[in-house]
Parts: structure tokens; sequence; C-alpha cells
């Protein structure tokens, strides 16, 4: 079986755009504000896609949680070359009270969903990444992350997470055709379930919850400073 | 006018009939009544013209500022200083899907005409003559071929003009024949063998120095009707020398085509409108940056201890700016969207591009007097595009023409001609 990216894209307020509080202090104005991807998000798009086309990646998969107008987003996933796009709609005006961990444990369900192996929970991770290199025949991942000393090379066993860092690559704009194509296909939506209390909550148990495994490395390359 | 007493009883008759108005509708209309709630103004897009797209036609709005702005636009300095045309932005605009957008297949995106007006209006918010290079392949060259071609013609050009591969041309003005195209000298001879040659030259054509293909109006000799002719280049008696030292459309290339008996091969080519409508789009966009940049300048250029944009002619002048622009968008979207549903009145045309370009050339002017010394620097842009949209405000039917054709439309009367005077 061919190895399959899930791509996490969000809708939000463009990087351009000054930010303004609401008058009532209740959130940020986000009416006729412009919204874009989140830039990393297109990053991390392109990273999977140029994957996809060195045929080291057989599917791409972009993931969406939040209000209707999240499809945007995934039209433009698509258009850059995400095979399939999944919804997970939570009504209008909720997502300020969508807290990471709840993402994070929707992300769990929809890989179990795909059947993307063991699921999220144990699975390495590679953050910061701004160089990828995937070696799907001994199903390897070798990640360069930019920490605060310099550049860290690690190599991990897949299933893994990787997250994009600015200088990873410059993401393509959406061909014409392509935007066109999206349009059409349909995606897939899947409606997040009430959600429990503690998925709405923050997590406030967070110093009692099992602290998170260590990223199986295979080997650790020593840090290069730049 | 109503004395007081009629103007309330006049209210209270209204009272009455909203009192009796169905419970469901009532309880729509409360929300109505009460304080009116107001969104946040955006200067950017004073009429909320986004909110009128639909949402494909939103994403390539987006994709092509994307493209002009982090492409087009570090090159238009230099371009536009040594009147230098990088033709590469033919096959980038190409690989994007910008050229031909409206057709289609053959390897074209299918948008609307809203969308294609909204795609002109960002390449010309970068330079009016990379617009032109654009209008010229997608209106000119590749919308006639698919209209009026043979389907092997269509096959045979098509995709690789849409892809930019092949850069296209029109030739319909004359030395002598501008404004009166009818009068042009340009001929059309059948031969024997059931072939057809042409002679006589064109000039102010886009593309034509770098063309590979052209699509070129003439008189045919046999019955005086004009029509459309593809020529390629290379073709034995045909030439294109480039025009040196204009001072407007710089960042475009623009030549003569010379023909000497040149074997054309006929299309039945009608008469064609697309173009106009790009320009009416482009024109305004062109407009938006001068104010974008103006407010920007005024903003931050200090004068008596004081920002500019702090007096009251900088700001007068800028929303006169912002009134024209954002009414002309609207003029604009509202020709699209009867386009697409096939309602279109020529003159509806001949209004928008009149008024898109007189308006953004004026609001131009104003703005390099906003910007006083500096205005006259090509590094601050602005005077760039007062230079580009003198050429843009005559092309493709002058402002003064235009006026005929929308004068004809309400008296009737055609104005074009006076007597002939020898």
């Amino acid at each position: 079986m061919s190895l399959r990216v899930l791509v996490g894209v969000k809708r939000v307020i463009d990087y351009n755009v000054k930010i303004a509080v609401r008058g009532d202090k209740s959130w940020v104005e986000t009416a006729n504000v412009k919204h874009s991807v989140n830039p990393f998000d297109e990053i991390a798009i392109e990273a999977a896609v140029q994957a996809k086309e060195a045929k080291l990646v057989g599917e791409v998969i972009a993931v969406s949680c939040g209000p209707p107008k999240a499809q945007e987003s995934l039209r433009t996933a698509l258009a850059m070359g995400a095979d399939r796009a999944i919804h997970v709609e939570i009504p209008d005006g909720s997502e300020k009270t969508l807290e990471p961990l709840a993402v994070a444990k929707l992300f769990k369900k929809i890989a179990q969903d795909e059947k993307m192996l063991a699921g999220l929970l144990n699975w390495p991770q590679g953050t910061f990444a701004s160089k990828i290199d995937l070696n799907a025949g001994d199903k390897s991942l070798v990640v360069t992350r930019e920490i605060d000393g310099g550049l860290e090379t690690i190599k991990t066993a897949l299933p893994a997470v990787v997250t994009a860092d600015l200088r990873l690559n410059t993401p393509r704009f959406a061909t014409l055709p392509n935007i066109m194509k999206a349009k059409k296909e349909a995606h897939q939506e899947v409606h997040a379930r009430r959600p429990s209390a503690s998925t709405c909550r923050r997590a406030s148990r967070f110093s009692r919850s099992r602290s998170r495994p260590s990223a199986r490395v295979v080997a650790v390359s020593p840090t290069s400073t730049s | 006018m109503m004395p007081l007493a009629s103007t309330i009883a006049a209210a209270a008759t209204r009272r009455a009939a909203a009192a009796a108005v169905p419970s469901v509708a009532r309880r729509a209309m409360a929300t109505a009544i009460g304080p009116a709630k107001f969104v946040k103004f955006d200067w950017e897009d004073a009429l909320s013209l986004n909110g009128c797209l639909t949402e494909e036609e939103r994403s390539v709005m987006e994709s092509a500022r994307s493209y002009c702005q982090e492409k087009l636009m570090p090159r238009v300095l230099m371009a536009n200083r040594h009147e230098k045309f990088d033709r590469e932005i033919m096959s980038e605009m190409g690989e994007l899907g910008l050229l031909g957008a409206t057709i289609d297949g053959y390897g074209c995106a299918g948008v609307s005409s809203v969308a294609y007006g909204l795609i002109a209006r960002e390449v010309e918010r970068v330079d009016s003559g990379y617009r032109s290079a654009m209008s010229v392949q997608s209106s000119l060259v590749m919308y006639p071929i698919y209209a009026y071609g043979t389907e092997a013609q269509r096959e045979k050009y098509l995709p690789k003009l849409a892809s930019g591969e092949l850069v296209g041309c029109f030739g319909l003005t004359e030395p002598n024949h501008g404004s009166d195209p009818a009068g042009m000298e340009t001929v059309a001879e059948k031969q024997a063998d059931g072939s057809f040659v042409l002679r006589g030259a064109k000039t102010w054509i886009t593309n034509s120095p770098i063309a590979d293909v052209f699509v070129v109006w003439a008189k045919c000799k046999w019955d005086n009707q004009i029509r459309g002719f593809i020529l390629e280049k290379g073709m034995k008696g045909l030439d294109a020398p480039k025009i040196e030292g204009k001072f407007s459309l710089r960042a475009s290339v623009t030549g003569m085509i010379m023909m000497d008996d040149v074997a054309g091969l006929k299309g039945p080519f009608g008469c064609l409108n697309n173009a106009r409508f790009g320009i009416a789009w482009g024109a305004l966009g062109a407009a938006e940056f001068c104010l974008a940049t103006a407010r920007d300048y005024t903003l931050n250029r200090r004068q008596f201890g004081t920002p500019l944009a702090a007096f009251q002619i900088p700001q007068k002048k800028m929303a006169d700016a912002l009134t024209e622009i954002s009414i002309g968008l609207q003029a604009c979207l509202q020709v699209g969207r009867l386009k697409d549903e096939g309602k279109l009145a020529v003159e509806q045309i001949s209004i928008i591009k009149r008024n898109s370009c007189g308006k953004a050339l004026a609001i131009a002017r104003e703005c390099r007097d906003m910007l006083g010394g500096n205005g006259i620097a090509d590094e601050y842009h602005i005077i760039r595009h007062v230079m580009n949209l003198e050429a843009v405000n005559t092309y493709e039917g002058t402002h003064d023409v235009h006026a005929l054709i929308v004068g004809r439309g309400i008296t009737g009367i055609p104005a074009f001609e006076t007597k002939k005077i020898d």
C-alpha cells in the first residue's frame, strides 16, 4: 500500500490584515475581513503535492475543521493538487471554542477512519521542518528542523507527523483550470458529533495527562549550527 | 411638495398596512426596524465587489493577484524603463491558465466573463502593457479562432496559444485608418487556385514583432467586405518591424505588419467586442494601484509637521478617486453578468470602456500630482500608469468615438461622418 499524506488546512484572517478587536471585546473582527489559507498550510500542501509528483506518496488528503466557509480553503488545496478533501463541519461561530486538543482528536479519528495505521498517539514527529527527505522504500523520513540553535536533522520511521516551517518550499499558484476542476469535485463532509465536554474545554488537566512518548527515532545526526 | 398633514396621514396608512402583514413576514421586518447595523468600511473594496462574486471567481482573482504581485511587479520597473518586453510572461500566464481563460476546452479554463475581467484588473494593476499582451492573446487572437475558425484551426492554434508557446497578434489599425477601420487599404485577393493573398500595412500592433500567429483584417477585393485572415511567422512577404520610442505601454512590444503578397488562410471572422470588456476592468485596476500608492505616500510624507493625508485637498482627491473606481467596477460587474447571460448590447461595452479609461486616466494624473516631485520618478510607478493610460484611453476605440456609439444608441442618429472635404 502506497504512502498517504493527511494535510491540515485552516481558513484564517489574511496575514496582511491589521487585526482589530471587536467592540464588545468578545473576539476579533472577522466580518468583511479578508481570509485566506494559513500560509504554513499552503507550504504543507505544496510539500505533500511535490512528494506525490515525485511518486513517493500515493494520495494527498486535505482536512479542515471549521465552519461552512472552510470549504474555500479545501478547494484551494484541491486546486493545488490534493486528491481529496474532508471537511469536519462545526457550526458557524463555534470556531472560537474549538481547542487544539479537540482538533488533534478529530485528526486522530480521521486517521483511524482512513486506516492510516496506528493512529495519532505514539507517532514520532518532525516539527518546524525546513527540509524533508522521504524514503518510501524503507519507510523512513529524514527531517531537517529549524530550532533555536540552528538546524537539527532527525530520522524517523513512518507513519509520522510533520509540521511545515517557512523555508520548506514556495507554494505554487492554483492554476485556473485546477480551480474550475476543484469547484466540481465533491468533498466528503463529516460533521463533528456534538463535542463532548472534554474536547471543548481547554486541556485544563494537562499536568495529569499521560506524558507524550518521545519521537521514535532511529538515528540522530549531530546538531549543525547555522 | 406634500403638505405635512398628508405626509403624516400617509405614514399612518403605511403603518396600518405593515400591521396587516402576516406575522412571519412581520418578524422578518421587525429585525429591519430599529437602529441600523453597520459593518466596517473597507476602502480597498468600497462597494463590496467581492461579495458579488462566486467562490471560483474569488479564487481566480486571488490566484491572478498573487501571480501578478509576485512575478510581474518585480519586473515592470526595468521593463518599462528600458522598453523591453519579457516574452517569458506569456508562458508563465499560460501555465496559470490566464490566457484565453473564458474558452471552454482546448486547454483553457472556461471561466466566466467576470472572472476574465478580474484577471485583466489584476494584470493591469501592475501594468497596462502586460494586460495589453494578455488581452490581445486572449480576446483578439484566441477568441476569434475559437468563435469563427474551423475545428482544424482551433485544434492547431488554441492549445499552443493557451500555453503561451505561441504568441498571437491582431492586425486591424493602419497608418491612415485608426478610428475608421472600414476605410482600410489592406486588400485580399483570391487566387486562381482558391487561395488568398494579402497586401498592405498595419501599425500599432501589440506583440507583432514577436508574434507566431497573425489575425489580420483585409478588405476582400471581390466583394469589398472586411474579413479576418490567419498568417504565420516566416511566411514569404510577411514582415513585422518593432516601433521604437514609445512613451506609453513600454513594457509591451508593439510593431507594424507589412504584407507584400502574403498567402493567408481565411477564417470568416466577424466583429469583436471582447477585448474592450477586459480593458474596462483593467483600467480600473490601474486606477486602484494609483490610489493605493497615493494613499500610502500621503500617509507617510510629512510637510509642515503633518502627514499630507491629514490635509483636506488630498482627502478630497482620494475620495473622488475611490468613488469613481467603485462605481466603475460595479458597472463592469453588471455588464459582465449580462454578457454571460447573453443579454449584452454593444453600447454597454462602449459605456464602460469609455468610463473606465477616462476616469482612470484622470485618477492617475491626480495621484501623480499628490506625490509631488517624487511622482515623476518611475520608482513610484504612478507616472508609468499615467503614460500607459494615455494609450489605453485611445486604443480599442477612442474616448470620443465611444461617445458617438453611445450617442447613436441614445438618439438613433449616427454622428460618425461629416461631409467629405477634399
